[in-house]
């Protein structure tokens, strides 16, 4: 077996925050190995935002080792965690993040401006226009994010994820700010990504979103309390005829005298 | 460094929000514009200062009788009448370099010609005095060496005069009453206008300065003596060795004369304009630094709002000296491109300036140089702090910024 991705190997967070020391991660071990379809689920207050803040490179674990593709990530400085998260890591937020007034296809380019080796302008258009055919984009790289629908807005910030193809794809509840048939919209697009080979670990509260990745964790005080492989997993496009389906279905209703 | 790729960034950035960043390079602009006007106009003051001092004559010594003390009481410049037109022979005959004398008499008197009349000063002087003071005649003559070893009874009057006396008809042939003695007037002056001090050069009656001393002002004395020197550099010696032949002529009297030179009183008027120029300045360099504090301010409050897309950076790999040295293009560009526009609207402002009041603008390239310099080393002086604020962000914190 190949070696994993991510090894989490006894994790532990604890802030400080005036007096009180705040416990937030209590010790989690975890390996995900490439191709794998994470969901992690929890309460607020679970440890859940810290875990992903630590595998996002975004944060330093205050106790054990965090091997990120063959990498001590808990042995480096802020801007060797930059140079992390430009070249192993996507991010996929819930807000999109994308920059206002900045077009899709420049939202796209701006992980490649701040990669380690210069890339040509020419090569960033060229591979942002791909990562925006990926998602289904690339007819509209001139809109400003406030022409895009959220679910538009979305598959702009995955291509902006993908651009400098990463390791690990990290998603923070990528489906909150969306309605149900944008979200299926969305974990479509990341089921498509995940079968051509993408590793991705989303955060979520939705059990019915969950239930479209391959794993799922459950996260509660600091620890992960289960860890189990989803059975009878949605596909994305059956669960959008599902949804059309119904949706045709509740207009001949009220069409009807 | 990314250099390329964060311009690109810092530009892209300015570009998303234009009307910001216009109003950010508005302070700027604004002081910048300031220094150029107030600097061409104080430069074009000066120019014109030194052209009036210039019209004085070039290279112009003078003698004034000094100070006589009567009885313990001191009496001011002038008081001691000393001053001899043997003592005007001598340093013409005496002291190289001297190019002209002329003994210089000078009174005020009520002149009547043609029925009318008018008070105006007696200006005796020699032949020399019009190449002295760079004066021309319009019409006519000058009176002759001869005349001024006669005595005669001839004048060369000044533009002011001829108006009021002969007004609408040439003065040259008439004659003109002093103290009820007739004056042939066989010269008009070249009109010169005000001078540095304000009073009209051209109210005045020049005659020979005998006939001043014998006829008109009935004194043995001169006001004073005016000397030319060939050249400017030679003034300090011409100047020293003038008071060593007085002073010998005097044998061992008090020294009742004074010597200057009219440099010290250019250097004085020039100090003047160049004490304003400096001022004017100052008000603008305060405003140029006013505007640095506006872009500061600006970038301040942009760093703020842009937190959460600073986070994003952040968060998609880009180092802190990315950021700041993002945030520090941003506010060298934005202070650049103020000057550049400041330095258009300052030129544009002293032209204007000087079409509406007739005030002479000399715009210096050294104060386009200083002040678009100094536009850039405010941008990066005030853009620093805020750069290093964005820069010392913590991504987790910035991304969840409201």
């Amino acid at each position: 077996m190949a070696a994993p991705i991510v090894k989490l190997d006894n994790i532990h967070k604890i802030y400080a925050s005036g007096e009180v020391e705040v416990h937030a991660v209590r010790g989690i071990s975890l390996e995900i190995q490439k191709g794998e379809f994470i969901a992690i689920m929890g309460s607020s207050g679970s440890g859940k935002s810290t875990l992903m803040n630590t595998l996002g490179c975004l944060d330093r674990p205050t106790r054990g080792s965090y091997l990120l593709d063959g990498i001590n990530v808990s042995a480096l400085n802020r801007n060797e965690l930059a140079d992390m998260r430009n070249q192993k890591l996507g991010f996929v937020f819930q807000g999109f993040n994308l920059l206002s007034r900045t077009s899709a296809l420049e939202n796209v380019e701006l992980p490649m401006l701040y990669a380690p080796r210069r890339i040509s302008a020419a090569e960033m258009r060229e591979r942002a226009m791909h990562s925006l055919e990926i998602v289904g984009l690339a007819a509209r790289h001139d809109h400003l994010p406030n022409q895009l629908s959220g679910g538009q807005q979305q598959r702009v910030a995955i291509a902006r994820a993908l651009v400098n193809r990463p390791q690990l794809l990290l998603a923070d509840e990528p489906t909150g700010n969306l309605d149900t048939k944008t979200s299926v919209e969305v974990m479509g697009v990341f089921q498509k990504l995940n079968d051509a080979g993408i590793t991705i670990v989303m955060v979520t509260h939705e059990l019915d979103i969950a239930h479209f990745c391959k794993r799922n964790l459950i996260v509660r005080d600091g620890l992960v309390v289960r860890d189990e492989l989803v059975v009878n997993r949605s596909i994305a496009a059956e669960e959008m005829k599902k949804h059309l389906a119904a949706e045709t279905a509740a207009k001949l209703t009220v069409a009807a005298p | 460094m990314r250099l390329v790729a964060t311009t690109i960034i810092a530009l892209r950035a300015l570009r998303r929000n234009k009307m910001r960043s216009v109003l950010t390079a508005l302070g700027m602009i604004i002081g910048v514009g300031a220094v150029i006007a107030m600097v061409s106009i104080g430069n074009g003051a000066k120019v014109q200062v030194e052209a009036s001092i210039a019209s004085l004559g070039q290279n112009i010594i003078s003698v004034f009788p000094g100070t006589l003390t009567t009885g313990g009481a001191r009496g001011g410049w002038g008081s001691a009448s000393t001053l001899t037109p043997e003592d005007a022979l001598a340093i013409q005959a005496e002291i190289a370099g001297v190019v002209a004398v002329s003994p210089e008499v000078r009174d005020r008197q009520q002149v009547l010609s043609n029925g009318l009349n008018w008070n105006t000063s007696i200006n005796g002087v020699s032949p020399d005095f019009l190449s002295i003071r760079d004066w021309g005649l319009a019409e006519g003559v000058i009176f002759t060496d001869l005349e001024v070893r006669s005595t005669a009874k001839v004048a060369v009057i000044g533009q002011t005069v001829a108006d009021q006396l002969f007004p609408g008809s040439s003065p040259v042939g008439q004659t003109l009453r002093i103290r009820n003695i007739p004056f042939k007037i066989i010269g008009l002056l070249k009109p010169k206008g005000f001078n540095y001090f304000g009073s009209d050069q051209d109210d005045t009656v020049l005659i020979p300065y005998t006939s001043a001393m014998r006829r008109v002002a009935r004194r043995t004395t001169l006001s004073s003596i005016l000397i030319q020197s060939t050249t400017q550099n030679q003034m300090p010696r011409i100047q020293q060795e003038i008071t060593d032949l007085l002073q010998q002529r005097r044998q061992g009297r008090e020294p009742d004369f004074t010597v200057r030179n009219q440099m010290e009183l250019a250097e004085a008027a020039t100090a003047t304009s160049r004490t304003m120029t400096g001022l004017l300045g100052a008000i603008a360099g305060v405003s140029l630094i006013v505007g640095g504090i506006g872009i500061m301010n600006i970038m301040l409050v942009s760093v703020t709002e842009r937190t959460r897309e600073i986070g994003i950076r952040l968060a998609i790999g880009a180092h802190d000296h990315d950021i700041r040295l993002q945030f520090l293009i941003e506010a060298m560009v934005l202070s650049l491109m103020g000057g550049a526009l400041g330095i258009l609207i300052g030129v544009g402002a002293s032209q204007i300036v000087s079409q509406l009041n007739g005030w002479p603008v000399q715009v210096s390239s050294a104060s386009i140089i200083v002040a678009f310099v100094f536009s850039g080393a405010v941008g990066i002086g005030f853009g620093f702090y805020p750069a290093h604020k964005a820069a010392k962000l913590d991504p987790i914190e910035a991304l969840r910024f409201e």
